[in-house]
């Protein structure tokens, strides 16, 4: 609950810093000891040191894994912080504003982690997105900006009306929001619970943009500003992963048995479009929008999986992409150009930040060594594991190796062709934080041990 | 202790490499590491010459039921020793070449070292898989960075060929780890499971495939000779010499004990894919113009018989596999050296442009003769015995049924080797000088030297190869046993 209450003061204080301060500096501070609060409130949560005590059962319930998960989207909004705050000026004037809504939607992802009524699930899937269509319109006179937000805003509140009815027949078929009491082992064959259900299913794929569900993806990535962009695709992602896991591993464990065909398929859909089309991508930013998209592919074997290994597996995966996606946002964002072509030469100009993209890179790409490889690994491991579905990992190898295509063609034009310098430079603070981004992917990618004994396991 | 100190110094040195600014310095210290490594193989082989010294293991990743296990059988040190020796041939070989950024591309060649020596160690199979890919990515770099004009696409065909090929393996041994008690990726439990013949079945080309990529095996060859031709030289000599034994180690060590039912029926399959190799690029290297790619088919003819050795699970043939992947090695650096030679003196690899070389460098042509004489396995050099051993062993197999179609095929090979590697000799070295090589000079004692550590090889090994040989009795043995079909058959 700690987490919960003080994201939510967090995000009230930076509304009134802008008032208070003139200039953006103390903001910007503000913000990042706020995140370091927040990250020690977490993690003394998690060793049993409760701030608040208010009773939470029936709605949500904080167990280790998602006090760990919670810490782990912390920590990349920290990594965010220090990465990108700096872009978040050019954006608009309301600086301030714009943490207070990364906040509020921070505790929005630690509801839709922790929840066990449906009600909760329903909120903090709203409280997530009002602030991103906000942010995604932030730039408010770029015409782009303003078309995604709205897009976004219409898809999605769409999305909201369907999870809405799908909450209600589900509530009509079990009397019961506490996915915990649910009894569905006698409800199998109703049909008001599967069309719950699969108006669940489809809602939640439409936020984590899983295909065919996945068409607002592309054109909000490149429309928003890209340090929201960065921040969307990366923790507000994976943490509704974290709730969609959540949702059904616990609530629908029986029926999913049934319907994990269809979650291979959906997963397969995935990361084939996801792949294919980032493939024929000329801008960087589409590309890793379309990257983010294969990306949740890989993270629905944890779904099609569905045990042990997958349910931490998606643990690393989320600190793996996170990490190496920051990392790669934190650089596009301050490129004049956005196309492969952009980065051509980068290695020649600034030789330090293009090995850091390289390395983001070849971990995305699942490259041994890197923290990528080893979420890969595991999703692939908790695939083999659950029995079957073999085609779905020979499948997912297949596509993991396209997206080596494009991955690569970044390395490709940092390092083997010629071009002018269009990077705009960086504090030597930032690239310290890049560089230890670097460190950190390699690490987790060859001792994973060192960093999950001690937080977790 | 050995095994690690292999792999530690190349990677170390190699880190170190990227921070050195001055040139000198740059060539010296990969050359002094180098040499090192020589030393220190040459130690495990003579002084500590028990299996022991060559173990070790520590804890790595627990959660993944993975340990940090290395070993050395005589495979294994053959061809530790064999990266060991080529490593200084090639820097010395290619001394005077001038690279952009030095310090990088000599740091990646000693991480691609560090790569490979643990691909030939590595006893738990997703360190065998780290490897793997730590000796593929240097190697992108170097060829993507200081290859020839087209360098780029064919670099990233190649890449994406092998990438392919181990994430399948990846897939394999996800599956077969699975299928071992406590899920480990240790190797003794690898070959105790005892797959159904259903599932091996499948299994064998997902580990195939990876293998058969890097060797490369007809028809997934076709990333090699333009790769072989753009590729800097010293990147091809690490790709032809050491880079495809890692494909024939993997079917030895990873393919043939661990799915042996698979590999019994599939072996005909493979074996004739292997000599329509061996006829395919033959004939292919018989029409070429230039040196290098006449020299990467050639490898493509030499591999397949590699390949349908190995398919035949007969201890001559083992044996002479063994035997002739350090020969094949040797000889390959070899023509490397000699081509990259005659690149620099000249200019250019075509055939049609030289002629007449041994006029104005005879001590050149001399080296040729002999290492063109090795390349067809003319007796008294090191290719013969392990041919002659290959060829033996394909007839007696007792796994095909095919033994002397097969043979009779492959032997095409050699006939056709014969003339293509002779034709490339009278082309280049022989007849008149033209325009171009009438300014020619012989080549320096440096580089006379390097070359006659090369045929001093050929010639020690073609003579005298019982020290390999015996070397290899227990490990040819040991591959035997664990791939023993028919008792495995009985006992399913």
């Amino acid at each position: 609950m700690n987490a919960v209450i003080i994201s939510g003061l967090l995000g009230v204080v930076m509304m009134f810093t802008s008032f208070l301060s003139k200039t953006k500096a103390p903001v910007r501070v503000l913000a990042i000891a706020g995140a370091i609060l927040l990250l020690i409130a977490n993690v003394l949560e998690s060793k049993g040191v409760h701030f608040f005590s208010i009773n939470t059962s029936g709605f949500m319930a904080f167990n280790s894994y998602s006090l760990f998960f919670n810490s782990i989207a912390i920590f990349a909004t920290l990594v965010f912080f220090l990465i990108s705050s700096k872009d978040m000026q050019k954006v608009g004037d309301h600086y301030a504003e714009y943490f207070a809504l990364l906040f509020f939607i921070l505790s929005g992802i630690f509801l839709v982690t922790s929840f066990t009524s449906l009600l909760i699930l329903f909120i903090g899937i709203e409280i997530i997105s009002i602030p991103l269509y906000i942010l995604t319109g932030s730039a408010k006179k770029d015409l782009k900006s303003n078309e995604a937000a709205l897009k976004y805003f219409l898809m999605g509140s769409f999305s909201t009306g369907i999870m809405l009815m799908g909450i209600a027949l589900i509530y009509g078929a079990t009397g019961t929001f506490d996915i915990e009491k649910m009894n569905l082992a006698q409800l199998m064959k109703s049909h008001l619970l599967t069309a719950g259900m699969l108006m669940l299913l489809f809602s939640m794929c439409f936020k984590v943009s899983i295909a065919p569900f996945h068409f607002w993806t592309p054109d909000v990535y490149d429309g928003a500003p890209n340090v929201f962009t960065s921040f969307m695709a990366t923790i507000v992602k994976v943490g509704i992963f974290i709730g969609f896991i959540h949702l059904f591993y616990t609530a629908f464990n029986q029926l999913t048995l049934q319907w994990k065909v269809w979650m291979a398929v959906l997963a397969a859909l995935t990361l084939f479009i996801g792949n294919i089309t980032a493939v024929f991508q000329q801008s960087v930013k589409r590309m890793l929008a379309y990257s983010s998209i294969s990306q949740a592919g890989f993270m629905l074997f944890a779904l099609v999986a569905m045990n042990e290994t997958s349910y931490e597996g998606l643990l690393i995966y989320s600190l793996a992409y996170c990490l190496a996606t920051i990392g790669v946002f934190g650089v596009v964002s301050k490129m004049t150009d956005y196309s492969f072509d952009g980065f051509n030469g980068l290695a020649k100009h600034h030789p330090l930040v293009a090995l850091c993209v390289t390395i983001y890179m070849l971990s995305l790409a699942g490259i041994p060594m890197t923290a990528g490889f080893l979420a890969k690994f595991y999703m692939l491991k908790a695939v083999i594991q659950s029995g079957g579905y073999l085609w779905l990992v020979i499948f997912g190898v297949l596509m993991a190796a396209v997206s080596a295509y494009y991955y690569f063609r970044v390395i490709q034009a940092m390092y083997f062709k010629d071009g002018p310098d269009n990077f705009t430079g960086i504090s030597s603070f930032e690239k310290g934080v890049l560089i230890a981004i670097c460190i950190l992917v390699v690490l987790i990618g060859l001792f994973p041990n060192i960093v999950f004994s001690y937080l977790y396991f | 202790m050995i095994a690690l100190l292999l792999i530690l110094v190349p990677l170390v040195s190699g880190l170190v490499t990227f921070c050195i600014k001055r040139e000198e310095q740059v060539r010296t210290w990969s050359l002094l590491s180098a040499i090192i490594t020589f030393i220190i193989a040459i130690l495990g082989v003579a002084v500590y010459s028990t299996p022991d010294s060559w173990t070790f293991k520590a804890q790595w990743m627990g959660l993944l039921n993975s340990s940090f296990s290395l070993g050395g059988d005589g495979m294994g040190i053959m061809l530790c020793m064999l990266t060991a020796l080529s490593y200084p041939v090639i820097f010395l070989s290619t001394w005077t070449t001038a690279y952009k950024k030095i310090n990088n591309f000599f740091g990646l060649m000693l991480l691609a070292q560090a790569g490979m020596m643990g691909v030939f160690l590595a006893m738990d199979a997703l360190l065998f898989y780290f490897f793997w890919e730590l000796a593929l990515i240097p190697v992108y770099f170097i060829c993507s960075q200081w290859g020839g004009e087209k360098r780029i696409a064919v670099t990233f065909k190649f890449f994406i060929y092998t990438f392919i090929g181990s994430l399948l393996m990846l897939v394999g041994i996800l599956y077969i780890s699975s299928k071992t008690a406590g899920n480990s990726f240790d190797i003794t439990a690898f070959y105790n499971t005892g797959l159904a013949p259903k599932e091996q079945g499948w299994l064998f080309w997902l580990f195939f495939v990876a293998f058969a990529v890097k060797m490369p095996v007809f028809p997934f060859h076709t990333w090699q000779p333009d790769t072989y031709q753009q590729a800097p030289i010293a990147g091809t000599m690490v790709l032809s010499a050491l880079m495809v034994k890692m494909g024939v180690m993997g079917l030895l060590r990873w393919l043939l004990p661990v799915l042996p039912v698979a590999s019994y029926s599939w072996g005909d399959t493979v074996s004739t894919m292997a000599v329509t190799g061996i006829v395919y690029a033959s004939l292919i290297a018989l029409r070429q113009n230039d040196m290098k790619r006449l020299v990467a088919y050639s490898s493509i003819a030499h591999i397949g018989l590699m390949c349908l050795a190995v398919f035949a699970e007969d201890k001559s043939a083992l044996q002479g596999t063994l035997i002739q992947m350090f020969s094949h090695g040797i000889n390959i650096l070899g023509m490397w050296m000699i081509v990259a030679v005659i690149e620099r003196k000249f200019g250019t690899t075509k055939m049609s442009d030289l002629g007449g070389i041994a006029q104005k460098a005879p001590a050149l042509a001399f080296f040729f003769v002999i290492i063109a004489f090795a390349n067809i396995a003319l007796p008294l050099t090191n290719a013969f015995i392990g041919e002659f051993m290959m060829f033996n062993g394909i007839l007696s197999s007792g796994v095909t049924q095919y033994g002397i179609p097969l043979m009779a095929t492959a032997g095409l090979g050699i006939i056709l080797g014969a003339v293509y590697t002779l034709n490339m000799g009278r082309r280049v070295f022989f007849g008149n000088t033209n325009a171009l090589t009438e300014k020619g000079t012989d080549i320096t004692f440096h580089e006379k030297a390097v070359l006659a550590i090369i045929v001093g090889a050929i010639l020690i090994i073609g003579v005298y190869p019982q020290p390999l040989l015996h070397s290899f009795d227990q490990i040819s043995q040991s591959i035997l046993k664990h791939s023993d079909v028919l008792y495995l058959l009985k006992k399913h």
